[in-house]
């Protein structure tokens, strides 16, 4: 029963947190200089008289006050209609869903793969702790959790597009392709150096956990008794370690949603990759208000899903948690 | 010679990293607005003697444009996350010393600025302010202080408990008074050192908004803009202004990160003389 309970509870905190941040987001565009009216009107690339103008405006009911206009918005909103953007003419819902296909390939990738190389090295690092091995691989986290991400893209970007010649310079499929021609192995050759991009400034923070945790667990009693039985070191990360600290590594990784999506608005930007990071790049240069809103919005539910994904994970696989249920 | 201990030579380290942060802040600063105006003679050299950066494509000195570009990130990353740690340490301590209800609001804030990716929010507050400078330091500090916070809330509770501040209550002291005398001394370093390893997130974020275009206007001298302009030019086989000032910015970050853990470990008595 406590664990449901827990469950309503933490969907009943991720839906307030979510109005929330509706709310900011619509005042904080609101209280832009930007006239989204004026956008619209250089958008449709005619002259428009005043009394047009006007006409717009009222349609569009700027002079209302600021909660009205909210709460006719989050009601269309709740109803699925996110508007329409003024960039591509096209309703944002629509442009949404495309948009986060591509992304979510790109991120998918990047977090298996930043995730899976972050928890093998930081095994490595906690099993040589403070030999060789470790000490290279702590510099090398740490250089790459300092190093921005879109430089790291730059030069990737370099190395393999402009010297090498291996791999594509930018965006999803060949230019000028049709979409119905670009074949599997074409959009997996435009991934590489994104999701590369994406892995390399985030797989840090995972082995440097990891390695921490591993430490701990080696210097726990019943490593020391293992040892004594007369097991072997990998041995001992086999059936002592490993079991302890795959749980953490792989609540982290869902609770590193945040991250990985303002990585992928860099690492989008700089290979001019069509996903959702650099369409809401895109959109708050151009001012287009209803795509900016909705992007921000669904960033937010994303990363409110992972959370939600870390939190149920450590109620319902660790075997610490369920105990606690029983007794307490 | 007598030998150091291990104290004074964290503390020589920590000075010498930080002399070396003053001293491209100083630059940055001294070097003349006439050293980066471009001349398209020129134009597009790769490193040499006389411009070890190279020049870019409108012929401006890359070296003197990533000092200055440095000094004004070492500038909003100072300020960003000074404000920064000022909101940490109120809301924190609020949380802390607070009721249950204002625990639990400031709780549900951190989550709320946690929800957002911190780029998106960057990217919201700097166009809601129209962009600039005032944007980009109103973004950075807005979205930096939920760990340290945090940090300073646990740190709160637990001395809170501790038998020292029983006693000193039972002897009458206001809450005031055992905040003042009791608790910021206790937080002082922490705090010092938390505030320090803030910069290279702050800097690291002014970079990537800016390269963005929402920062900066293209023609202050930023490492964003540089390294924003020069992708223009990589097909081209212009290698220099893409790799050079991205590098330097590299250097500075990790700098700031060592001289943060340096404080650290003086400021912490446990750490100071491993």
């Amino acid at each position: 029963m406590k664990r449901l309970q827990k469950a309503i509870f933490l969907c009943i905190r991720t839906v307030s947190l979510l109005f929330a941040v509706s709310a900011i987001s619509f005042a904080l565009i609101s209280a832009s200089p930007v006239d989204p009216v004026q956008q619209y009107i250089l958008g449709l690339g005619t002259a428009v008289s005043p009394e047009q103008r006007a006409q717009i405006e009222a349609f569009w009911g700027v002079e209302k006050p600021l909660l009205e206009r909210y709460f006719s918005w989050l009601g269309q909103l709740l109803c699925g209609n996110l508007g329409e953007s003024l960039l591509y003419r096209r309703p944002v819902a629509q442009i949404i869903g495309e948009r986060f296909r591509n992304s979510l390939a790109l991120m998918g990738c990047a977090w298996a793969l930043a995730g899976i190389v972050g928890f093998l090295l930081g095994c490595v690092m906690g099993m040589y702790r403070d030999k060789g091995p470790d000490k290279l691989l702590k510099k090398v986290c740490y250089v790459l959790s300092s190093t921005p991400a879109f430089w790291l893209g730059l030069l990737l970007l370099l190395v393999f597009s402009v010297w090498l010649g291996w791999l594509p310079v930018g965006f999803s499929a060949p230019v000028g392709a049709l979409k119905e021609e670009v074949t599997v192995w074409q959009k997996v050759r435009h991934l590489v150096l994104p999701a590369a991009t994406l892995s390399l400034t985030s797989f840090a923070n995972i082995a440097l956990h990891t390695r921490q945790k591993l430490i701990d667990v080696l210097e726990s009693d019943y490593v020391l008794f293992a040892r004594a039985r007369g097991e072997g070191e990998w041995t001992i990360l086999r059936r002592h370690g490993l079991r302890n600290i795959l749980l953490p590594a792989v609540t982290l990784q869902f609770s590193s949603f945040s991250e990985l999506f303002g990585g992928s608005v860099l690492a989008e930007t700089v290979f001019s990759y069509p996903g959702l990071g650099s369409a809401v790049s895109e959109a708050g240069l151009n001012a287009d208000v209803p795509l900016f809103l909705g992007i921000t919005l669904f960033s937010a539910l994303f990363v409110c899903a992972g959370n939600l994904a870390a939190d149920l994970l450590y109620g319902v696989i660790d075997p610490q948690m369920g105990e606690g249920e029983k007794t307490g | 010679m007598k030998r150091k201990n291990q104290r004074t030579k964290l503390l020589v380290l920590a000075a010498g990293l930080a002399g070396v942060l003053i001293l491209i802040y100083a630059l940055g600063l001294l070097i003349p607005e006439k050293a980066v105006e471009g001349s398209f003679l020129e134009a597009g050299r790769p490193p040499c003697l006389s411009h070890p950066f190279g020049t870019d494509a409108l012929g401006r000195d890359l070296l003197a444009r990533t000092l200055k570009g440095l000094s004004v990130s070492i500038t909003v990353g100072i300020v960003a996350s000074g404000v920064s740690a000022g909101i940490a340490l109120l809301v924190g301590i609020a949380s802390a010393m607070g009721s249950r209800q204002v625990d639990a609001a400031v709780n549900w804030i951190i989550d709320l600025v946690m929800g957002i990716p911190h780029t998106v929010l960057i990217l919201l507050i700097s166009f809601a302010l129209g962009r600039g400078m005032t944007g980009l330091l109103a973004g950075i500090a807005a979205t930096h202080w939920c760990s340290l916070a945090r940090l300073v809330r646990g740190e709160v509770l637990q001395q809170r408990s501790r038998p020292y501040i029983m006693v000193s209550r039972r002897l009458g002291k206001s809450g005031g008074w055992i905040l003042l005398h009791h608790l910021f001394p206790h937080l002082g370093p922490q705090f010092l050192a938390g505030l320090v390893l803030l910069f290279p997130h702050a800097i690291l974020h002014e970079a990537s908004v800016s390269f963005l275009g929402y920062g900066l206007p293209p023609e202050q001298p930023a490492i964003g803009i540089i390294l924003s302009e020069s992708m223009r030019y990589l097909s081209a086989g212009m290698w220099w202004p893409a790799v050079l000032p991205g590098a330097a910015l590299l250097g500075v970050v990790l700098l700031m990160d060592r001289l943060g853990e340096q404080l650290r470990r003086v400021l912490d008595p446990v750490t100071a003389q491993e």
